[in-house]
């Protein structure tokens, strides 16, 4: 069984198309094995190699790759609740109280989003505290600390945009409160309450300009910043592992 | 143009002959200015775009109906332009509902004798003044006039000082 499906992969990956789409051979050298890594555009941001230490768990936590699986999780359950969800006066309550209670399994997707956006906002910050007591934002990592503390505001960004969606109580007074909060801001702080409602108070512009900043323009931003992120890790060296977790204890 | 273009074809290559720019730089500092001004236009119209001209909000200016609707000693919330029409034995006054704090709107609590907010707890008085915080700034008043049909009428854009009240 084993060796009829080994050389049904072997037949495989001999034919024209695999050898057109893969254009190393199979991944036993060295070389090769590089080859694998530089030549996938998913993979070519990872290191080729890595030191063991930094995949020890108390090198990370794998924090980063954490809040990066929860990104991928809300990517999915969101486009999944865009669907169902008009982003309208009219509708917005009522297809969020259609997705808990009428649709197939929208009450597991609606709960999903809403907890992983939860968890992503607690991973990104324990990440945040977890690489600054490390000491990752020294040389040369200050770049990439810089686009960390953005990414972070675009998450906290995100779940506010988010937050307003559901269109009931919590959500219309938070939204209340929270631009409230800009609009304190000197100078600019009232005009940019007026962009960012549309208007004067929490109604129908601003909900569509929420949904579309929630949608679109956010996660747009974080994913083009993740992918930066993701690629200095390895152009600066990897992950700042400590001096003494060279003898294996800390 | 026929300056920069005479120069650089009389001049060597390595010593350019006039001090002038070279059509190079000419030409990248005008391409460089005309994106500069494109960029700008694009920055200013994209603004533009986004500031809606016409919004289908509350009006601002509203009939708060017959005088004789609110007896002396009342304070009387209009849900719909979250507005106090308060009456008191000196005359009328239009308090604004909306906590100066951050937003939340207020409550009459007439067994208290005070304008209570749930969001933080702020407090104030039945004519907009603070008790207690964390509302910075006391409730704003808006001016408030009779029609010439003898309706009470209220600006929200207009904002007057405490002791203006409206004698009726």
């Amino acid at each position: 069984m084993a060796s009829s499906f080994e050389s049904a992969l072997h037949a495989l990956r001999e034919t024209r198309v695999w050898k057109s789409v893969f254009r190393r051979g199979p991944a036993n050298t060295n070389r090769t094995r590089s080859l694998a890594i530089f030549g996938n555009l998913f993979l070519h941001w990872m290191p080729v190699k890595i030191r063991e230490k930094s995949l020890r768990v108390r090198a990370s936590y794998y924090l980063g790759s954490i809040s990066f699986i929860l990104f991928t999780v809300l990517l999915v359950t969101g486009i999944l609740l865009m669907f169902y969800y008009h982003p309208a006066a009219p509708h917005a309550y009522r297809d969020m109280k259609d997705l808990q209670f009428v649709v197939s399994n929208g009450v597991f997707l609606r709960n999903l989003h809403r907890l992983a956006a939860h968890l992503m906002v607690f991973a990104v910050f324990w990440h945040m505290f977890h690489v600054f007591y490390r000491g990752g934002y020294k040389p040369p990592h200050e770049f990439n600390w810089v686009v960390g503390v953005v990414l972070l505001l675009v998450t906290l960004f995100l779940s506010y945009t988010g937050y307003l969606l559901p269109w009931d109580q919590l959500a219309f007074w938070a939204v209340t409160v929270g631009t409230n909060i800009i609009s304190a801001m000197p100078l600019i702080g009232h005009k940019v309450r007026f962009l960012l409602l549309g208007g004067n108070i929490v109604g129908e512009n601003a909900l569509l300009r929420f949904y579309v900043l929630h949608v679109v323009i956010l996660p747009l931003a974080a994913f083009v910043l993740i992918g930066i992120h993701f690629w200095r890790v390895q152009k600066d060296g990897g992950l700042t592992v400590k001096p003494r977790d060279e003898d294996g204890n800390e | 143009m026929s300056d920069t273009k005479t120069s650089s074809v009389a001049g060597s290559p390595q010593a350019p002959v006039s001090k002038g720019v070279s059509r190079r730089d000419f030409l990248n500092e005008i391409t460089m200015g005309a994106l500069g001004v494109a960029g700008l236009g694009s920055v200013a119209v994209t603004y533009q775009y986004f500031s809606p001209n016409v919004l289908f909000e509350p009006a601002t200016t509203f009939r708060a109906g017959n005088p004789d609707l609110y007896p002396v000693h009342s304070v009387t919330f209009l849900q719909d332009q979250q507005v106090y029409i308060v009456r008191m034995p000196e005359g009328f006054y239009a308090v604004s509902a909306v906590c100066t704090h951050l937003g939340c709107i207020t409550q009459w609590k007439p067994d208290a004798d005070m304008i209570a907010c749930p969001c933080h707890g702020s407090k104030f008085r039945s004519d907009g003044a603070k008790i207690e915080g964390p509302a910075p700034r006391p409730l704003p008043h808006f001016a408030i006039s009779l029609t010439a049909d003898g309706e009470l009428l209220v600006d929200k854009l207009q904002i007057i000082r405490a002791s203006q009240v409206l004698k009726v």
